[in-house]
């Protein structure tokens, strides 16, 4: 069992980080979230209504964006192309509409300047960034965040940081999975602690890590 | 004596750069337990100084010798072994057969198939079974066994306790206290950090590749390693 009666509400405009030792569920969490995996027993709820049943792009149209863990942009595409791309086969609509949302999403991801250039020919900040900036195009509600922190410098952790900040103005919730903590802790309200498929913390990020049965569970209980 | 010293090693994956600027020094005889989050970058550490994996840049110094450009085989026969992620037993081969492919290292010492199931008595009754039909634990002690077959000065074990119920994990442990006693050096990879404060003289937490905490092992507080751990110190808020 890798989730086991999981249950959490994420408000409208909301960041949620989710921790948790290696095997959580956390990612599962994502992939039940996003639609990519099937859940055995329970319901995912957007806006009210169950969306349990339907398919990962459907999720996405009505509103569950998803960067994920390792970007896989289409690398012989440009950066606006696969930006464009997320906002076509995201949210949709008129041509003109979809392609505005992907110059936005370019822009609010600081991409612009890179617009034209191969996806196959950028740093990993940069190949980050357009993953976010894909998921963004997607004119999502909720946006979950896998690890976009991952291998980042501390200069590039700040400026992923303002990016989603920037992000949240518009109204965006974020379910975010994050290993670098003392990333994830200054990027939400509220933090989520994950162990072996339960929830065992849920709170203010500060009280979370403070959470004796958090450290616990990345630590290992003490024995000494 | 120094036995290893590791020298500003840097360490990637393609973009991702997962050891940065890394060094650190091993004595003869001493057991160093890495601890950190996922992604901190320990098992690669292990793997550049058992030459699985090729540092970006940076010294691995084994003995003496200049070993950053001598690859993994080569260093076996040097003595260094190391108990990779995953145990990577070979399935279809049994676990004898398993501790014999290590007798290809030709190291002189006193480990040979017996020596190594008086340490892991576990693995006697399995001793002609395939080593796909073992459990968690007997593979993790198969896999040590492996590595000591090459009669290693420098015993490298990566996760040691990670998937092992705590009865074998507690064996396991015994049987590496026992191979430190004989002289081994060791250097290990866990997850449990106490456990890992609790087995070794010197304990470094590393934190997004680099070396955030460095101590012998008793003076080190658990909320120093948490501190080291996630970095909080860092994130200032918290």
């Amino acid at each position: 069992m890798v989730l086991d009666g999981v249950d959490f509400a994420v408000g409208h405009g909301e960041a949620v980080g989710i921790v948790g030792p290696n095997g959580a569920g956390k990612t599962t969490l994502l992939n039940v979230l996003a639609g990519s995996l099937r859940a055995d027993a329970g319901r995912v709820e957007l806006h009210g209504t169950d969306v349990s049943r339907a398919a990962a792009a459907r999720r996405c149209r009505l509103g569950i964006g998803r960067a994920h863990q390792v970007p896989r942009p289409f690398g012989e595409m440009t950066v606006f192309e696969n930006v464009f791309v997320g906002a076509a086969a995201g949210a949709g609509g008129p041509r003109s509409e979809v392609y505005d949302r992907a110059i936005e999403s370019l822009d609010a991801c600081g991409l612009s300047a890179l617009a034209n250039r191969r996806a196959e020919t950028l740093g990993l900040l940069h190949r980050k960034r357009l993953e976010l900036a894909r998921a963004v195009a997607t004119n999502p509600s909720v946006l979950l965040l896998d690890e976009v922190g991952g291998g980042l410098t501390d200069a590039e952790a700040d400026e992923l940081l303002a990016t989603i900040s920037r992000l949240r103005v518009g109204g965006i919730a974020v379910v975010w999975i994050e290993h670098i903590v003392h990333v994830l802790v200054r990027g939400v309200e509220r933090l989520v602690c994950m162990a072996q498929g339960r929830v065992i913390a849920d709170g203010e990020p500060a009280a979370v890590m403070r959470d004796a049965s958090v450290i616990d569970a990345y630590l290992g209980t003490a024995v000494v | 004596m120094t036995l290893l010293l590791v020298e500003s090693i840097d360490a990637r994956y393609g973009l991702l750069q997962a050891v940065r600027d890394v060094s650190l020094e091993v004595e003869e005889g001493e057991t160093l337990a890495l601890v950190g989050a996922n992604g901190a970058g320990k098992s690669t550490l292990l793997c550049t100084i058992a030459g699985s994996h090729r540092p970006a840049g940076g010294r691995i110094v084994f003995d003496g010798v200049d070993v950053t450009r001598v690859r993994a085989h080569r260093r076996v026969r040097m003595g260094i072994a190391l108990v990779p992620e995953g145990r990577r037993l070979f399935p279809a081969l049994t676990v004898e057969e398993n501790l014999l492919v290590a007798t290809a290292a030709h190291r002189e010492g006193p480990w040979d198939v017996e020596a190594v199931l008086e340490v892991f008595p576990l693995l006697r009754a399995h001793r002609s079974a395939r080593a796909a039909s073992l459990s968690g634990g007997e593979q993790q002690a198969t896999a040590i066994g492996r590595a000591l077959m090459t009669n290693p000065r420098l015993l490298l074990v990566d996760e040691v306790s990670l998937g092992l119920a705590p009865v074998v994990v507690e064996r396991v442990y015994a049987a590496l206290g026992e191979l430190s006693q004989r002289g081994t050096t060791i250097v290990l990879v866990e997850q449990d950090v106490g456990r890992a404060l609790a087995f070794a003289s010197r304990v470094v937490c590393m934190l997004e590749g680099r070396v955030v905490l460095e101590g012998p092992a008793r003076d080190v507080t658990r909320e120093q390693v948490t501190d080291a751990y996630f970095g909080l110190a860092r994130a200032g808020a918290v």
